[in-house]
Parts: structure tokens; C-alpha cells; sequence
């Protein structure tokens, strides 16, 4: 006899059933009641689209890629809460990812689909899934950083193992990172300079793809249930375990929908400034701007192609028609020569082992630390920035100039890592590749930098805001203070300080380092490191005559450098001197 | 290590006592091994000459495994020729990152080599301990005859918080036991007149380097004491409070021979500190006498402060400036400083140094590097400064943030302009922006 074997989704299988029985009596059906969704889509391609960074519908070419003749479409992202309470990373940029996944549902949801948010590790919860939805294709935007390649290639091990295809498209960076590498003679370039100039040889950059809408997405489905927001739904901040009660509003609003009008605005501002130059610095610039890009860059809520093709129109319509400079893409370059110096190196965030980081002599102090990382230095300029960065998630670059250089090569002679972690935990748009190759630059610890200028705790922070409404707006205990004593309040006569009601010692710190001291020291800390560098060429700020000293002494003093830094010596001429 | 060694006895049943490694793969069997010594080409039979010439090249670690190999290469090891310089890593693991020289070998070093240290050097991290680990080494120093001590701190300058007594009885081991000190290094340290004097007493024949900026227990004279006794010096390095006139006129006393290399930190320690002159004649008698000398100064002063500097003629050439300097102390730079080489300023303010960088090019006609953090000038005079320099700037580093656009010059052109004028290449300094 003839047994058919028919699988039913859900309870809508009995009536079905019952009809073919009766119109056919000879038919042997079995039926599987499935619970919930277990294979419910054995016929037909089931597709998963992993999101991890790309948080958008618009330029996901990934996505685009696998819909194509896809019947079932899951759009997942994993989590994992026990490393949410634990991670370095702090609340606000959970709060900016959950703002980001609610935006992909709410995004999802206007195309007949959600977001389906998975709890565990991807090497746990792959195989299951495979199994459960009886997927076909995988797909996700490519990771360059190495411990994401790592966790992919086991990703599509198990892939592979389960008969999945997996589709991977680049769509982070506006380049694709090997091709560069390759372009340098197989090594990332160390130089920015060196960098621009293997840019001009590149191809154009690709097109964005198009965005995600029910036009293209309309011949699959997403079998939801109607459990999906307790099983799959995105968690709270308070199911990962923050404590919420006074926490103010996000500065910095999460996804993709914001991503975009910020866009909108960032180019209307320039547009109607008609002047595509570094903005002059004055202390508005110091504040968080609507028109802020750069978190929704790390979380990819905004692609980078698409705001460079934007600045490309935007700049042939104000200026004629004239080829935009690549100073015009300054900040996406930046993140792309940091992703590109990184991809291989998985000892990037490190200062031992890395092979394009110096070995400095860095000091271990953790108290100084906690006092620079918690705001409580007794330098009001560093105090407000580090206390912005806390509240809020976000500071100005030169304030990041500021504070990296006062615990590293300034002031507190700290080594950078440390610095990065609570930058990792606080700042919004760090990410490892960018986070880690900003802190080795502005510790002059890699990529051949000039370290003779040191920022001045007091004097930069006045240069930049002379009324000092910077300060007082995140440091009210100073508010009291006149422009002319804020940014060292230890200086002001003891009647100044009596009538803003701040005692310097009692109810604001006394500043932790003599600058003047500390960055003398510092100068020549480094100035001895890099005289050791056989290889440095740079400002040496008067290398002394080694006059005394045999050329032996020489000889052992250069085995003191790493080895390292010889061979990473840049190819191309633009190194200066 | 010994692990290595047992392996081999018990593979080989027991060689020589100092164990062959398997280092050659074709070297074990007893037929190969004759086979070799009748070529002559085994790796015991390479003269210690060659040996030592080898081991020259490799650092220390590299050199300790390699001293494990067998007799001969230990003899190696401990030739003379190989311990003659040295330098003590003294890091603690709660204040520093970085590896520290294993106490054992220390010992060894004191017990079988302190006798062949000539060129030494302690590098010691933020701690007391560290300091204070130096010095004791430094004690027991007593048959050395040291050509070159550097005593040097990487973090904190820790030498000076622990007891002076401590730190001064060990240096005075050393100026006493090495009588021919040719090199040295103590800035930052306790350092007082009466160890100088046991310094000059022992040493001012062969004394041709001292560097000691940044000592405040040393007063003018304890710094003439070396001055008129060691007249081989050609290289000091002190803070601007020790220099007098009286000391520029006895380093180029007719006994002295040409000083090469003066470097001055002029330091605040307080807001609106006084500082004394130095008499143009006293420069004047220092160049001529050293035509050719580097006068090399820091300043790390408030801007304030610069009142008595730069209104006579003085022959700097390496000028450095720490902090904020004003508009008005550049311009009197392009005045004062014909010998200038080298300028580097961290920061100035809001206001264009046009005017000021062009005396500079003008008048400081040896310029050949130059380096501006925190400044402001406008795009066309920097064009005009660098076309007054002309390929005479071997090192031009300006951050981007200094160039100001104007009606001639764009941030993206003047890369162009300034390379044009260099004969190179030029980029500005560039940081990264988010």
C-alpha cells in the first residue's frame, strides 16, 4: 500500500487532514503534530540571515543575496545574557544594540517578518537551529576582524556539516580589506599616508545594494508564532541585568531608522555650509550633534557605502562636477586603514606579541587609573570629557586626544591597553579594530608618530573653550568658578574658591600629577625608546652625540628595541625624513 | 633547560656530561660523528673566535640556550669579550608590564664577570624596589672598572624616592673603583657636590660625557667642580638653574677641550619663578671657543615665565618648547637664535604665527627641522616659510590642525605646494578622526 507521510504546521493540519481522508479513504496518512515550529518547512528552501554588525535593511547585500529563491526567511541575532552582566561593555551600548535590534523588528514587522533574537553562543545555537528550521543557506556580513573570521570559519564548519550553504558578502567597509593588503605587497600599510595612496589604485567602491523591501522580499514567508515575543523577542536592559532607575535618556538613539535621518541632516549641514573643510572647533563642537555619525558606522545601522556615495553626490552638486578629495572621506578612511591593519593580526589589542606595537615601558598603577577613568583627576578638562564619555557614550575627537594622551604618553604614563578597555566599556563607536589602532596612535606606540606635542591638561581645554560651559555643564560641583580659574581650579585664591562653594581638596579633587613634572619625564621616557630605534627617522628632538659609548653599546642597546619595528618599516617613500 | 639535558642522557644513554642536543639531525650516530671530525666540519670544532663573533649578534636569551649546548660553547659564553656591556632590567611585577633580568643570572654576573663590565646600564621601572635593586648591584661593583654607567628610569623617576644615603654610598662604589669613567648617565637621581667631588677626584682625566638634568641636590658649584677639573668633557647635560656665567666661561677655558654637546632643561617649578641671565659674553666665549657645539634647550615653562630668555643673541640650536610659548617669545626666537637647527613647539594658541615663522626662515639660516603641535598659521605663509627653506628642511612635521585655509590655499592643495618647494613627498601629520 501507498503510506503518506504528510507533515502539518501547526493545528490548521487536522482540517486539512480530515478532508483528504475523506475524499480519499484508500490514503494512509500519518500526522505529525508539530509543537510550535519544529519541521515545519521541510519542503522549500528555509533560509537564515545572521545579523552581528550590519543592522540594516538598506545596503545588506548578504540579505539580498540569499532571498533570492529563498521560501522561508529568519532574520536572528544571537546573545548571549550571562556575558551581557559580566562584559566590559557598559550600559549605554547595550542600550544603543537593543534600540538597534528593536529598530530591525519594528523594520521587519512592515515586511511580514520580525526579528528573532537567540540566546546562547553561535557554536550551540547553529547546529540546533539547522536542525529545528531545516535550513538550506546561512547568510551574514563579512567580519573582518580576526576573532570574528575565527568564530565564522567555525560557524561554517558546521554549516557545511549540515548540507547549509553559506553566503557572505562585504558590505562593513567600502573596500574589500585582502585586496589592499594585497596591494601592499602583502602587508597592511602602517602609514595613513601609505594607506591613501594604495586607496587611489583601488577600483571604485561598490554600490550600495538595494534596500530591503516588500517588493524583494515578497515571495518568502517567516513562519511566526504566536509565542515569538517571549521566545525570540528583544530582551530589556533589565533581563540582562542593568539596574535602570535614573538612567537618562539615551543622547544617542540606536537603529537604523535614526541612522538614516542623521544622514539626512549630517548632509543638509554641509550642504548648507557649502564648505566641505574641517570644521573649526568651538565648544558646541564638543557636544553630541544630531547630525553624529559614528556609532551608527560601528553598528552598522548606517552603511558606509551609502554615506560615502551621499558625500560623493552632495560633493559634485555644491562644487560643479570637480573629483571630491579623499579628505572628504577622512572619518571612513580612518575606520577602513584601522580594519585593515588589524584583519590580521590578532594580537592588534595587545602591546606584547603585537608585532606593529612598540614595547614601552608602560606603568602599572591601577589606582591612577580608576582616578582617570572615573573622572577624578583634578583636571577639569579631563574630569568632564571622561564624565561625558561615562553619561552619554560619546566625545569629540579631540577630546579623545585629550584624555588618551594624559593617561598614556602626557601625564600618567599608563599603558594604552588599559585605556582601551574603559573606552571598549563607554564609547559607542568603538569597536575593536578602530578602538585598539586609535589608542596605539595616540600613545605614539605604532604607526611611526611624532610624539614631541603633548596636550596640556589645562591649556588645550581653555584653548578650546575659553567660557568654560563645558566644564560646568558636566562638572557641576565647578560651575561656580570663573572662566579664568576653571580649567585649574588648584590656582584660584581661597576666597574664589569660598563663593563657588567648591573647596579644592574637599569637594573636588587636588590634581593627581604635576603636569609640568610628569610630561617632562614622559618626553624623555619616549625620547629613549625611539632613539633606540635604529630605524626611527623622525624628530628626534636632538639625539645626543653617543660620545663615551663604544659601538658595542650601541649594539646591545638595539636589541633592546623589538625587532619587530625594524621589519615593519613602510615600503613607500611618504614616511617623512 | 635541564629538562633538555635529561632528555639527551637518556636517549643516548648517557654522553658527555655536557649532553649533545639533537640540534643536527645527521649527528648522533657514532659512524656519522667520525665521518664529520675527518671533514672537519662539526660544530665543536668552530674556533672561539668565530664563536664569539656569532654570539655578539645574538641577544642574551638566545645566547643562555645556546651556552647549554656543550663545553665549549658554555666556555663561549662566559668570554670576557661578551660581558663587557650590560644592561640590569630591575622591573617589578606590580608596577610593570616588562620582564626583569633573572636574579640568578645577576649573581652570576657579579661573581664571574663584574670584573669585565665596562659599558653598564641599569633601566629601572616606577618602584622603590627597583631603585633600590640597582643600587645594591651597584655595591658590589667593587672590581669594576667601568668605562660607561647610565642609570635610567623608564616609568617614575624612581631613583629619587628612595633613601639619598643609600642611593650616593653605591654610586661613590663606583667612582671610586672605576677610575677611567668616560660615559655618564644620572639624571633624575639624588646625585650631590660631594659625589661629584669623589667623581672629579677619580675620574676628571676620562670623564667626556655627564648628563644630570634634573638633579635637584646639585648646586652651581658642585657643577664648576667639574667643569674646571674635567677638561675632556665634551658632552653635559643640567638644568638651567646650575648653568652660570662662570660655568660657560671655565668649559671654555684654554685647558678645555671643544664641548660638543650642551643640553639645558629650563624647568618651572612654580608658577612665576625667577630665572637668571646668562651674559651674551659668556656665549659668545662658548662659541668661540666650540664653534661647532649643539646648545640644546628645553623649556618646560609657563608662559609668563619667559621674560629674561631670548633677548640677547644666544647660540641654541636645538630648541625645544614643552609647553604653550607666546606669539611674542617666537618672534623674539627669529631675532636671538642664527645657530637654530632644530625648533619644535608643543603648543601656542589661536592667533597665526605667520609673521614669526618667517623671520625664522629668514634669519635662521641653518634650519633644518621644525615641528608644530598646537599652533595656528595660515596656509600661505606656510608656503612662503617652506619656499624660504627650501630643501634645507630635512624634517617638517606639522599636525594637520596647524594649517589654516585661506583665499590662496586649500587644506587638500597645500600638500602639493609644500612638496613642490621640498623636493619630497609631504603630508602633514595626520590623527584620527571619528
Amino acid at each position: 500500500f501507498v503510506g503518506v507521510f504528510t507533515v502539518f504546521r501547526g493545528l490548521s493540519a487536522v482540517s486539512t487532514c480530515s478532508q483528504s481522508c475523506s475524499a480519499n479513504p484508500t490514503l494512509t496518512t500519518l500526522f505529525i503534530f508539530n509543537a510550535a515550529m519544529k519541521n515545519s518547512d521541510s519542503m522549500g528552501v528555509n533560509t537564515i540571515h545572521w545579523f552581528r554588525k550590519g543592522l540594516r535593511l538598506h545596503d545588506n547585500p548578504a540579505l539580498r543575496d540569499s532571498i533570492r529563491g529563498t521560501d522561508t526567511l529568519r532574520c536572528i541575532y544571537i546573545l548571549d545574557p550571562w556575558f551581557a552582566g559580566s562584559s566590559s561593555v557598559g550600559i549605554n551600548r547595550w542600550r544603543f544594540l537593543l534600540h538597534c535590534l528593536e529598530d530591525l523588528d519594528a523594520s521587519l514587522r512592515k515586511l511580514n517578518s520580525r526579528l528573532f533574537v537567540i540566546r546562547g553562543q553561535p557554536t550551540d545555537v547553529f547546529p540546533r537551529l539547522f536542525r529545528e528550521w531545516n535550513i538550506a543557506r546561512l547568510s551574514y556580513e563579512y567580519d573582518s576582524e580576526p576573532f570574528g573570521k575565527e568564530r565564522d570559519a567555525a560557524i561554517q564548519k558546521l554549516a557545511s556539516e549540515a548540507g547549509v550553504e553559506v553566503t557572505v558578502r562585504i558590505s562593513h567597509t567600502l573596500y574589500n580589506l585582502d585586496k589592499i593588503i594585497e596591494l601592499n605587497d602583502g602587508q597592511p600599510p602602517l602609514t595613513y599616508k601609505r594607506f591613501q595612496a594604495i586607496i587611489n589604485q583601488m577600483d571604485a567602491v561598490e554600490l550600495p545594494a538595494e534596500t530591503i523591501i516588500s517588493k524583494v522580499i515578497k515571495n518568502c514567508t517567516t513562519p511566526i508564532t504566536h509565542d515569538h515575543d517571549d521566545k525570540f523577542g528583544v530582551p530589556s536592559l533589565e533581563e540582562l541585568g542593568f539596574e535602570t532607575e535614573g538612567l537618562s535618556t539615551a543622547v544617542w538613539p540606536g537603529g537604523e531608522t535614526e541612522a538614516l535621518m542623521r544622514l539626512e541632516r549630517h548632509l543638509e549641514r554641509k550642504a548648507w555650509v557649502a564648505n566641505f573643510e574641517r570644521p573649526r572647533m568651538n565648544s558646541n563642537s564638543l557636544l553630541a550633534a544630531p547630525t553624529g555619525l559614528s556609532p551608527y558606522l560601528r553598528f552598522g545601522c548606517l552603511s558606509c557605502r551609502l554615506f560615502y556615495f551621499k558625500l560623493t553626490d552632495l560633493y559634485k552638486k555644491v562644487k560643479k562636477n570637480s573629483t571630491p578629495p579623499l579628505s572628504l572621506y577622512g572619518q571612513l578612511l580612518w575606520r577602513e586603514f584601522f580594519y585593515t591593519t588589524a584583519t590580521n593580526n590578532p594580537c592588534f589589542d595587545k602591546m606584547e606579541g603585537n608585532p606593529v606595537c612598540l614595547q614601552i615601558p608602560w606603568d602599572r598603577n591601577p589606582e591612577a587609573l580608576a582616578k582617570w577613568a572615573e573622572g577624578q583627576t583634578g583636571y577639569p578638562w579631563i574630569d568632564a570629557i571622561m564624565t561625558q564619555l561615562r553619561q552619554e557614550g560619546w566625545i569629540h575627537h579631540l577630546a579623545r586626544h585629550a584624555v588618551a594622551c594624559f593617561l598614556t604618553r602626557g601625564d600618567l604614563w599608563i599603558s594604552w591597553e588599559e585605556g582601551m578597555k574603559v573606552f571598549e566599556e563607554l564609547l559607542l563607536d568603538a569597536d575593536w579594530s578602530v578602538n585598539a589602532g586609535s589608542w596605539m596612535w595616540l600613545s605614539c606606540s605604532s604607526f611611526f608618530q611624532q610624539f614631541f606635542h603633548c596636550y596640556c591638561p589645562v591649556g588645550f581645554g581653555r584653548r578650546t573653550d575659553p567660557s568654560g560651559d563645558y566644564i560646568r555643564r558636566y562638572l557641576p560641583v565647578l560651575r561656580g568658578f570663573p572662566a579664568k580659574y576653571i580649567y585649574d581650579p588648584w590656582n584660584a585664591p581661597e576666597d574664589v574658591q569660598k563663593a563657588a562653594k567648591c573647596i579644592i581638596g574637599t569637594n573636588y579633587p587636588r590634581p593627581m600629577v604635576n603636569h609640568a613634572e610628569a610630561s617632562r619625564v614622559n618626553i624623555e621616557r619616549m625620547k629613549q625608546i625611539y632613539q633606540q630605534l635604529s630605524c626611527y627617522k623622525g624628530l628626534v628632538i636632538s639625539v645626543s652625540s653617543s660620545y663615551g659609548e663604544s659601538s658595542r653599546d650601541q649594539a646591545s642597546l638595539r636589541f633592546a628595541c623589538t625587532r619587530a619595528s625594524q621589519r615593519t618599516l613602510p615600503q613607500g617613500p611618504l614616511f617623512i625624513g | 633547560m635541564k629538562r633538555g639535558l635529561q632528555e639527551n642522557e637518556q636517549e643516548e644513554g648517557g654522553g658527555p656530561s655536557g649532553g649533545y642536543q639533537k640540534s643536527i639531525k645527521w649527528s648522533t650516530k657514532q659512524d656519522g660523528e667520525k665521518e664529520l671530525e675527518e671533514q672537519g666540519a662539526s660544530w665543536e670544532c668552530l674556533p672561539q673566535e668565530i664563536l664569539l663573533h656569532i654570539f655578539q649578534y645574538l641577544p642574551l636569551l638566545d645566547r643562555a640556550f645556546a651556552s647549554l649546548v656543550c663545553r665549549g660553547w658554555n666556555q663561549a659564553f662566559h668570554m670576557p669579550e661578551l660581558w663587557r656591556c650590560f644592561e640590569f632590567e630591575l622591573n617589578q611585577p606590580a608596577s610593570s608590564y616588562l620582564k626583569a633580568t633573572h636574579p640568578e643570572l645577576i649573581k652570576q654576573i657579579i661573581k664571574k664577570h663584574s670584573n669585565h663590565l665596562q659599558y653598564v646600564s641599569f633601566k629601572v621601572d616606577s618602584s622603590r624596589e627597583s631603585a633600590e635593586a640597582a643600587c645594591n648591584i651597584l655595591s658590589q661593583l667593587v672590581n669594576c672598572s667601568l668605562k660607561t654607567l647610565g642609570l635610567i628610569s623608564t616609568a617614575r623617576p624612581s631613583f629619587m624616592e628612595m633613601p639619598k644615603s643609600h642611593f650616593i654610598s653605591a654610586l661613590t662604589v663606583v667612582f671610586v673603583n672605576s677610575k677611567s669613567l668616560s660615559s655618564l648617565k644620572i639624571d633624575d637621581t639624588p646625585v650631590d657636590d660631594p659625589s661629584l667631588k669623589v667623581l672629579v677626584a677619580n675620574n676628571s682625566d676620562t670623564l667626556k660625557l655627564l648628563k644630570m638634568s634634573s638633579c635637584p641636590h646639585v648646586s652651581p658649584a658642585g657643577i664648576m667642580c667639574v667643569a674646571d677639573q674635567c677638561h675632556g668633557l665634551r658632552e653635559l647635560a643640567l638644568n638651567y638653574h646650575l648653568l652660570s656665567d662662570e660655568l660657560l666661561i671655565a668649559l671654555s677655558s684654554e685647558k678645555h677641550v671643544h664641548l660638543e654637546h650642551l643640553r639645558i632643561d629650563v624647568v618651572s617649578e612654580n608658577p612665576g619663578q625667577q630665572f637668571h641671565t646668562i651674559k651674551k659674553s659668556s656665549w659668545d666665549a662658548m662659541v668661540r671657543h666650540s664653534p661647532k657645539f649643539n646648545l640644546v634647550m628645553y623649556f618646560y615653562l609657563y608662559e609668563e615665565e619667559f621674560d629674561p630668555f631670548f633677548r640677547d643673541e644666544i647660540p641654541v640650536t636645538h630648541l625645544y618648547f614643552g609647553r604653550s610659548v607666546s606669539k611674542d617669545v617666537l618672534g623674539r626666537v627669529g631675532l636671538t637664535c642664527p645657530r637654530l637647527v632644530e625648533l619644535v613647539v608643543c603648543a601656542n594658541g589661536l592667533r597665526p604665527l605667520d609673521e614669526e615663522l618667517i623671520r625664522i626662515a629668514q634669519r635662521c639660516t641653518q634650519l633644518s627641522a621644525i615641528g608644530l603641535g598646537e599652533c595656528e598659521v595660515s596656509c600661505s605663509a606656510f608656503v612662503e616659510f617652506v619656499k624660504m627653506c627650501g630643501d634645507r628642511l630635512k624634517q617638517l612635521s606639522i599636525m594637520e590642525e596647524v594649517l589654516v585655509p585661506d583665499h590662496r590655499y586649500e587644506l587638500d592643495d597645500i600638500h602639493w605646494e609644500v612638496s613642490k618647494h621640498l623636493g619630497r613627498v609631504w603630508f602633514p601629520d595626520m590623527m584620527p578622526t571619528w
